[in-house]
């Protein structure tokens, strides 16, 4: 049984009457083929407005979609000879992210994101992609590891936000994150960075900063989850979908601010009704990127990234 | 039916609530606001005598929370202070519900346009940029206008060379400016970054409280961290904590001591021996003296 959200029913029920009366055609051995046309043709214009007019709160709906694909089959797709790395050389290994070297479009490149799991026992060992400083540090040591061998670094977002806990904090949630930004900011290897479903607060930021910020179509990227942002400003995490319409959090807004660099296309109806084509879709963006910014002088590189993040918010 | 009056009196004694005066404890109209001043161990204190003491309790040693200027006043040396950036004023650009009315009254609460106040001067005779943030102005929250003057602040120090020294007090990252409150994080960050490969100093002072979106920016990248006694610092909040984890948080949680136990503050330092802390370790990054 798919996961299917209230706005997208008429779409689905569509859907099935259309696969019935062809069932039902070929049963009886009638032609129905102008009638189940024009029925198609209905089931595609219902799409396209349904889903080219998506509010922010749909659009958290489609990002935290089940199905929707994750760091691991986007790496395991855009990468060969991809070799897993884990631990923080400190703690230990944080499942919430993955990490490790590979090689894409021709370069060896290190690349990281954060997980989460298909079901809900896959989701308890990756903590829904909610990373603990370990899962920051992990990634700090690949950041590094990747500037040692000259290595472009690519980074995938998806977490809710950073892990809130008695061992997040006793082990320095808050200074993880500021390591990290700060790393990302002066590391001297090109980073390209796609938001590939949430990013929620300093959680996705630890990975969220580079020379190219890539959204995919129905991401969201924002300062806290909408749960988060309701639970701080009205103390009840409930009015989330309200939130969302306040934060502005979709991919569409944040290209507006030159936050983001570029979004990157969907299948019609977000990534999980069709799988292939998004990882063509976000595999030519990607590649492209990489390309343009592992030809640029390291110097101009650098500069153009820290002017980028000096002039966001100064409208 | 009659009844003796006596006993219309007594049927009504059963069912009226009985009256009792209310005493609000924590009520502040009993004090004449700004003579008295009341610590949460109770005690009563003298609001001239709590200014004298570096408004630390005399009692418990409780820390109250600074204005942006009294921090100022109590740091840099006299008439050293000038500031940065003083016009620079926060927009609602989300258009989010309520915000602008809610920067209406801080600043007209605080005399403040923005929760930081930046500028130069000296302590005990050093030059240094100062970040000086006001917890009164929404919560010291960051948006955009604080990022910018934190950032610019640190983009000085860089190019006059001397050192920094931010004391921050912020609930974090300002919900109401939505992403870009949290790109501010990275823009504090990466002009730290420059600082930091410059070679120059950074003293970051955490002061109650210092939590998300500072705390995980410019907060912990100090070379010396440095906090006063019982402030809350961390990442997410305590009510949030206790709200996910279903369970009461242990003594002492997130506060300066606590860090200082698990290895992520260099030292907590009572308010009245901060500045003279300050001035040495100001001292010993000079070269030659």
């Amino acid at each position: 049984m798919p996961t299917v959200f209230d706005f997208e029913k008429p779409i689905y029920e569509l859907e099935t009457k259309i696969a019935e009366l062809k069932q039902f055609s070929a049963d009886k051995g009638l032609n129905l083929n102008r009638e189940i046309e024009v029925l198609e043709q209905r089931a595609l214009e219902l799409k396209r407005s349904t889903y080219g007019n998506l509010t922010p709160w749909q659009k958290v709906l489609i990002a935290r979609h089940p199905n929707r694909l994750g760091a691991r089959d986007y790496i395991d797709n855009f990468c060969t000879d991809f070799v897993e790395l884990h631990g923080d050389r400190a703690f230990g290994d944080d499942p919430a992210v993955v990490g490790g070297i590979g090689r894409m479009n021709g370069y060896a490149v290190t690349v990281v994101g954060h997980q989460k799991g298909r079901d809900t026992k896959e989701n308890l060992v990756r903590n829904f992609g909610m990373l603990h400083p370990d899962g920051c540090r992990k990634v700090l040591r690949l950041m590094r590891q990747a500037e040692k061998f000259g290595r472009p670094l690519v980074c995938f977002v998806d977490t809710p936000g950073a892990h809130c806990g008695i061992g997040a904090e006793e082990r320095g949630q808050a200074e993880a994150i500021a390591r990290n930004l700060m790393a990302l900011s002066t590391l001297k290897v090109p980073i390209v960075v796609v938001v590939i479903g949430e990013g929620g607060s300093g959680g996705a930021l630890a990975l969220g900063m580079g020379d190219r910020i890539l959204m995919q179509e129905h991401s969201v990227f924002s300062v806290s989850s909408p749960e988060a942002c309701a639970s701080i400003i009205w103390k009840d995490a409930g009015r989330a979908r309200e939130a969302a319409e306040m934060l502005k959090l979709t991919a569409q807004d944040l290209l507006r601010w030159g936050v983001i660099d570029e979004i990157v296309p969907e299948p019609l109806g977000g990534v999980h009704r069709d799988p292939e084509q998004a990882l063509e879709l976000l595999r030519e963006a990607l590649f492209r990127h990489l390309d343009e910014i592992c030809r640029l002088d390291r110097g101009e590189l650098l500069r153009t990234r820290y002017h980028k993040y000096r002039a966001i918010g100064n409208l | 039916m009659v009844q003796a009056p006596g006993e219309v009196g007594t049927v009504f004694e059963l069912f009226r609530k009985s009256k009792y005066f209310t005493v609000q404890p924590e009520s502040k109209r009993e004090i004449p606001e700004g003579l008295w001043i009341k610590c949460r161990c109770r005690e009563i204190l003298f609001s001239k005598d709590l200014s004298r003491n570096y408004k630390v309790c005399q009692k418990c040693g409780h820390h109250f929370r600074l204005t942006a200027w009294e921090r100022i006043e109590l740091t840099l040396d006299p008439d050293s202070f000038v500031e940065f950036d003083a016009d620079l004023e926060p927009r609602d650009i989300l258009e989010f519900p309520g915000y602008a009315q809610k920067l209406a009254k801080a600043q007209e609460e605080t005399g403040l346009r923005e929760a930081v106040v930046t500028g130069e001067g000296t302590i005990g005779g050093h030059r240094v940029v100062v970040v000086v943030m006001d917890a009164h102005f929404i919560m010291g929250s960051m948006g955009t206008v604080v990022g910018e003057k934190v950032a610019r602040a640190a983009e000085r120090a860089l190019e006059k060379r001397v050192p920094l020294v931010a004391f921050s007090a912020s609930g974090g990252a300002r919900m109401q400016e939505g992403i870009l409150s949290l790109m501010q994080m990275g823009k504090t960050a990466a002009a730290l970054g420059r600082l930091d490969q410059a070679g120059l100093l950074y003293i970051s002072v955490l002061t109650d409280p210092t939590m998300g979106g500072v705390s995980a920016s410019f907060g912990f990248l100090g070379d010396i961290i440095l906090a006063e006694p019982g402030a809350l610092i961390g990442f997410a909040g305590p009510r949030v904590i206790e709200q996910t984890i279903r369970q009461k948080l242990p003594d002492g949680f997130q506060q300066a001591e606590f860090l200082q136990e698990h290895g992520f503050v260099d030292l907590v330092v009572p308010r009245n021996r901060l500045r003279d802390t300050i001035i040495k370790i100001l001292g010993l990054h000079q070269q030659g003296e």
